[in-house]
């Protein structure tokens, strides 16, 4: 199906979210729409989708202006759209998911839906049990089930939002395997994402979005220099290591370990020194989460020390570690991190405990403006926490750090972010390393780790390696250890060492 | 000549139960599509009187019925009025409403109190009613109890077999996703809303027509019985048949505390005629019991192919509330 798309316009209160796109997408080709958080491609895709509806501009589909009023008249209309958190039904199994909104008789045939699932997944070499929970899958197996379901409903245009987000290597690599055997069936595909990487892969034309405009377009073979100035109208500076010689040890862990639900580390030593950031690199519950957060005191070790500084901590509470100057930055902002429904001014006020039984919100007031300045936080602060983008979240997070900290533990610190907000929580980190703080970080994002570590803790099913230099690792050997190869001549080195 | 007796004590169990079933199905069909209605005890008793006095005027039990199902349709619009279209808390509205519901009916049921008026009879099933011990126990019941038994096959087909039932689901899971499916999230939500209460309200005519007949204002023996329906349709986790299980259990436990009070005369009265609610919640706790997380953990060490069976087993019987319940829907 071929889409063009004619002068969209949608403004929200004073933000012009899409000022005046047009676009023409060919069929059977793999359309890449790329920008940074808010430059506009996520209110296009809602447009696209059926969600809200453009204040102006056209819709063109094979020739024909269509106005599509709700998602259910989009994939009636063959426009289907994954959503970066599928909207699934996680309680709900796989079979009755597939079905559910699909119309027809008042008793489906779920012998026959069965079957044509099966089918699908055949096609796509998905394995997935139609009688199994959806709420047993992995995101990315998730991913698999809205696009057969969506196929099935009749999708001949596929919208997809930040897919890559969340799901692991080899889910991705499926994925993209997909897509390309789609738009060889001859779908439209649209692939919106931030990474740069993803869609220099997979997409056979890009166009980027900056601030509600398209800005420019581009085809194979992509040269990353300018999609990045397109993205933010400059070149970006890559902070890289800084080498600060590092101070007296933080952070000394002695012999640790730990049990969790299924999960069993033995014996981990490592020492965080002023200064020094350490990754914790390996697949999603290796065990990394859990060394974390016993850390912060978070998790108690069966066996072992944890020492902050010259003080021994073993089996103190989170509370006397913050005493001590560690805070810790969980994965689920929103959840853990942050409180929905509360302002940004309230978030000052609660972290800094600003003294009294009644509040001064004049003070407050004065703090939240200043931290919200000196952090460039796209808000203000009366807003509620929610309203601010995954970038924005995070920055806060930063921004609600104590001023002396020695040693910070950060989970997934710039998941989901772009690239100038990942630069920029980077660049404020590194400031914190100068002042004498020590960074222990998990990410799943290989370059990160390496990037700016300087030693990295592979994790393996709950084997943990000793601390490694970043400098001598490539992405080719930590993606090895983090797989479970490579270990035998690790050890065999450790001893020659030790 | 025993076997007899405890028959008819069981197909009375059958029969009190009947009003029981019918508010928990109501209140499971709206809970489904995300709308918790409080007013279920209040509801029972104005549904109960009106029921009554409709049927006493017009001498006509059918319209006794249908007024006990329209008020309980009309207490659930009011709620799907406030919590939908004004967004107010389900929860508050559901007490104010309760509380209401209940003055009401003490106060408009002045008139008729302690009158006689129309009763259901039994109605024998041909044939049927002469197989032993089944004949005695199914087939020699009231139409309300009859009905009691389709309701609870016929919602338990409704919910997960047929694809309104699905979309009933998912608005009550997810109303976001519904919404992309093609779902008008709000105008179902009042859709079951208002059917779940007109169920529920049937409760009320079924006490006063029949398992308690007459309307006796405070001293009625129906105020508390709308909150045990709440708690009967939460232990059901939501599904028609295991809710019918927790009504039947409770019918039981009660009957069994009459019955039991004469044999044990050192047992103060009082003890079994609240040891139904305790021993109530134990049983549905112990159903329920696939849903702690300690069972998970004790569940790995058993060897896999056991641990996958007991898993499947304790999932089936696994009842997780509606995700979207009791939080209003937006486009958004």
């Amino acid at each position: 199906m071929q889409i063009e798309l004619r002068d969209i316009r949608k403004t929200f209160g004073s933000v012009r979210a899409n000022a005046g796109i047009s676009l023409l997408i060919p069929p059977a080709s793999i359309q890449g729409i790329l920008g940074e958080n808010g430059a506009g491609k996520s209110t296009l895709m809602k447009i696209l989708s059926g969600f809200i509806l453009p204040d102006s501009g056209d819709i063109i589909m094979d020739g024909s202006r269509v106005v599509i009023h709700s998602p259910a008249d989009a994939i009636r209309r063959g426009v289907g759209m994954l959503h970066q958190d599928p909207l699934d039904f996680p309680p709900l199994k796989i079979l009755d998911d597939f079905i559910l909104g699909r119309r027809g008789a008042v008793f489906p045939d779920r012998r026959k839906a069965a079957r044509e699932f099966r089918q699908l997944a055949a096609q796509f070499d998905f394995d997935l049990d139609s009688e199994a929970y959806v709420d047993t899958l992995t995101v990315g197996e998730r991913q698999q089930l809205e696009i057969l379901r969506l196929l099935w409903f009749g999708a001949g245009v596929l919208i997809l939002d930040e897919p890559t987000t969340g799901i692991s290597q080899p889910q991705k690599e499926k994925l993209f395997a997909t897509l390309r055997k789609l738009a060889d069936q001859g779908m439209t595909i649209i692939f919106v994402s931030h990474k740069l990487e993803d869609v220099e892969l997979l997409c056979s034309r890009v166009a980027v979005f900056r601030q509600g405009e398209l800005v420019g377009s581009a085809e194979p073979p992509y040269e990353t220099k300018s999609l990045v100035r397109m993205m933010f109208s400059r070149d970006l500076a890559f902070t890289g290591r800084t080498s600060v010689p590092p101070g007296g040890p933080i952070l000394s862990l002695r012999g640790v370990s730990l049990e969790a639900l299924r999960l069993q580390i033995r014996d981990v030593s490592f020492e965080a020194r002023a200064g020094e950031v350490i990754g914790l690199a390996g697949m999603e519950g290796s065990g990394q989460s859990v060394l974390l957060s016993a850390c912060a005191g978070l998790a108690q070790p069966v066996s072992g020390r944890v020492r902050l500084g010259e003080n021994d901590v073993t089996g103190l509470s989170y509370h006397a570690f913050m005493k001590r100057g560690v805070a810790y930055l969980p994965a689920a902002r929103l959840e853990q991190g942050l409180v929905a429904g509360l302002s940004l001014a309230d978030h000052f006020i609660l972290s800094e405990g600003v003294g009294g039984i009644f509040i001064d919100r004049g003070r407050a007031q004065d703090l939240a403006s200043d931290r919200i300045r000196t952090y460039n936080i796209k808000g203000a602060p009366s807003h509620q926490v929610e309203s601010l983008s995954g970038g924005n979240q995070q920055r806060m997070l930063l921004a609600l750090l104590k001023e002396s900290l020695s040693l910070i533990l950060l989970e997934h610190p710039t998941r989901g972010l772009d690239i100038e907000s990942t630069l920029y929580i980077w660049s404020k980190l590194r400031e914190r390393c100068a002042q004498g703080a020590a960074i222990v970080f998990i990410s799943a994002d290989l370059d990160e780790v390496l990037q700016y570590s300087d030693r990295v803790l592979v994790f393996f099913s709950g084997r943990v390696s000793p601390p490694l230099p970043a400098e001598g690792l490539s992405v080719e050997k930590l993606g090895g250890l983090i797989g479970g190869k490579g270990w035998d001549v690790l050890a065999s080195a450790a001893v020659a060492h030790g | 000549m025993t076997l007899e007796i405890a028959l008819v004590g069981l197909a009375g169990v059958l029969t009190s139960a009947a009003p029981i079933l019918f508010g928990v199905i109501g209140e499971t069909i709206s809970e489904r599509a995300g709308v918790t209605n409080l007013s279920m005890n209040g509801k029972i008793l104005l549904c109960a009187m009106g029921g009554f006095a409709v049927a006493l005027a017009t001498r006509s039990i059918l319209l006794g019925f249908l007024a006990g199902a329209a008020i309980g349709g009309l207490v659930a619009l009011l709620l799907a009025f406030a919590s939908i279209t004004l967004r107010q808390s389900q929860v508050a509205v559901g007490f104010v409403l309760t509380l209401l519901c209940r003055d009401l009916s003490y106060f408009l049921g002045n008139p008729v109190m302690g009158t006689t008026g129309p009763s259901l009879s039994m109605l024998s099933i041909p044939f049927f009613q002469d197989i032993p011990v089944l004949g005695l126990l199914f087939f020699r019941q009231d139409v309300m109890t009859y009905l009691s038994f389709i309701l609870v096959a016929a919602a338990w087909v409704f919910i997960f077999r047929t694809r309104p039932g699905l979309m009933l689901r998912g608005i009550g899971e997810r109303p976001a996703a519904a919404y992309v499916r093609g779902a008008n999230v709000n105008r179902l939500r009042y859709l079951y809303t208002v059917a779940g209460g007109a169920i529920a309200g049937l409760a009320g005519p079924i006490y006063s027509l029949s398992v308690k007949a007459g309307w006796k204002g405070t001293i009625s023996g129906l105020d508390g019985i709308g909150w045990i329906v709440l708690a009967i349709t939460i232990f059901g986790g939501w599904n028609p048949f295991r809710a019918a299980f927790g009504a039947y259990l409770f019918s039981l436990l009660q009957w069994l505390g009459l019955v039991l009070q004469p044999a044990l005369p050192g047992v103060p009265s009082q003890v079994l005629q609240v040891a139904p609610f305790p021993l109530m919640i134990l049983t549905l706790l112990f159903v329920n019991i696939g849903n702690a997380e300690w069972v998970e953990r004790s569940l790995s060490r058993l060897p896999e192919p056991v641990r996958r069976r007991v898993a499947r087993a304790l999932r089936a019987l696994k009842a997780t509330p509606p995700a979207a319940l009791g939080t209003p829907f937006t486009k958004e």
